[in-house]
């Protein structure tokens, strides 16, 4: 575990707190504008998802842990605004916007249909897969990016070092360890892979219980 | 990406603290620098409000429950299945269903942040997104589930998906007993968003 946002298995959090199905789908006004703001901006093309997520990850602790869902979204979308140079620090203080150059690249309400209708495929052409259902693997430990320092990865810290079984394979799809730095998609076979709750957890609330996660290729090895 | 020094305040910090301020300040900004079309927001902001939403994916349930065939193209592979239903999109671009049985129940979550099934299920609710779910549903989902008011018997498997990539998980709740007479609009209301997420069962209308 290398960053706040990798909280799977962490003691401590409480109960969850179930809403009811009629519960407004915004809980509050701002909700909608952030999910809509981010998603616009998102369509200038400046950077992928893998890209927005890690800056959600690399808020500080103390900012993840204190922001709601939202306004991590708001915060991490501020903070990429800057890095890809879109905006800049004095004009997020208020400072006379400048002229952009991406203006041409504004999402279009008649566009919007069609941009959330065809979405972003991450599959990709690749490499043939190296497992097969039903082979045993071993989960990389410690979790981590290889290719960036506290960088990027999906395979959360409570999954590292796992024996589990491939279960599903979904051909090849983006990696995000290096989507997400700029390092471009090299695609890679995904699997599902399913372990023993028992295995990741030291005991299971009940024998047979299993977790699984979506997992790169890279992030396996096999086990004899 | 963002710096780790404490010294260098993030960008995020220059705006203003209450988040409905902030979100108006982005978005004015924005549509200053002609980024941004509010036409655009309000657009985005009417499809998960009242386009796409857990009806599309209890839709997808009823018709598996009443169609063998359908069901079996749901299982195989849910992206095409539910693709003939109308129902492809963002955050759905690869769709596995997986099947509630008496042997096995399953439940989705997303550690990492708060994947989720937009096209058929629409914008997650709140408990989905909170800290308390991504942490407890891998490590105890039997607890989780009974704050639900769910128990299941122990002989009954419970098996947690993590969504660490881009496939998006919809559950296929058991169809009720004494369901028999009912078509498919009427099972398709029994289906609630819990229940396709597998914090819920489906009961019987009583």
């Amino acid at each position: 575990m290398s960053r706040v946002h990798d909280m799977g298995g962490r003691f401590g959090d409480g109960p969850v707190v179930p809403g009811s199905e009629d519960d407004p789908i915004f809980a509050q006004e701002w909700h909608a504008q952030a999910l809509a703001l981010t998603l616009a901006a998102g369509a200038l093309g400046q950077w992928n998802l893998d890209v927005s997520r890690h800056a959600r990850e690399c808020l500080s602790p103390g900012d993840y842990m204190a922001f709601s869902y939202y306004e991590k979204w708001l915060a991490g979308l501020a903070d990429l605004l800057v890095m890809r140079g879109v905006v800049t620090r004095a004009e997020l203080a208020g400072a006379i916007p400048a002229a952009s150059t991406l203006t041409d690249r504004r999402l279009k309400p008649e566009a919007v249909a069609g941009v959330l209708a065809r979405g972003g495929p991450a599959s990709r052409d690749g490499a043939a897969p190296r497992f097969a259902k039903g082979d045993r693997v071993r989960t990389r430990h410690p979790t981590r990016n290889v290719m960036v320092d506290g960088g990027h990865t999906r395979l959360p810290g409570y999954a590292a070092g796992l024996v589990g079984t491939v279960e599903l394979l979904h051909g090849c799809h983006v990696f995000p360890d290096a989507n997400a730095h700029d390092q471009g998609e090299q695609p890679e076979p995904l699997y599902t892979v399913v372990f023993d709750a028992a295995e990741a957890w030291g005991r299971a609330e009940a024998p047979g219980d299993t977790v699984s996660c979506d997992l790169w290729e890279s992030y396996l090895e096999p086990v004899a | 990406m963002p710096h780790d020094h404490a010294d260098d305040a993030p960008p995020h910090s220059l705006l203003p603290p209450e988040p409905a301020l902030r979100v108006k300040a982005l978005e004015t900004l924005l549509t200053r620098k002609g980024l941004v079309d509010p036409a655009a927001l309000d657009e985005i902001i009417e499809t998960y409000a009242h386009k796409v939403g857990p009806r599309n994916g209890a839709a997808v349930v009823a018709r598996a429950w009443v169609d063998a065939d359908f069901r079996a193209r749901l299982l195989a592979d849910a992206t095409a299945a539910v693709a003939e239903m109308g129902f492809a999109g963002r955050q759905g671009e690869h769709m596995v269903a997986v099947e509630n049985t008496p042997e096995q129940h399953n439940m989705v979550v997303c550690t990492l942040c708060s994947c989720y099934p937009w096209p058929l299920l629409g914008i997650p609710p709140g408990w989905y997104k909170s800290d308390a779910y991504r942490a407890r549903a891998v490590r105890e989902p039997r607890a989780v589930l009974a704050e639900f008011g769910v128990t299941l018997p122990d002989a009954t498997r419970v098996r947690v998906w993590d969504s660490t990539a881009e496939v998006r998980y919809l559950v296929l709740p058991m169809r009720p007993e004494g369901t028999g007479s009912m078509d498919e609009a009427a099972l398709a209301a029994l289906v609630s968003r819990d229940a396709m997420i597998g914090t819920a069962l489906v009961a019987a209308p009583t």
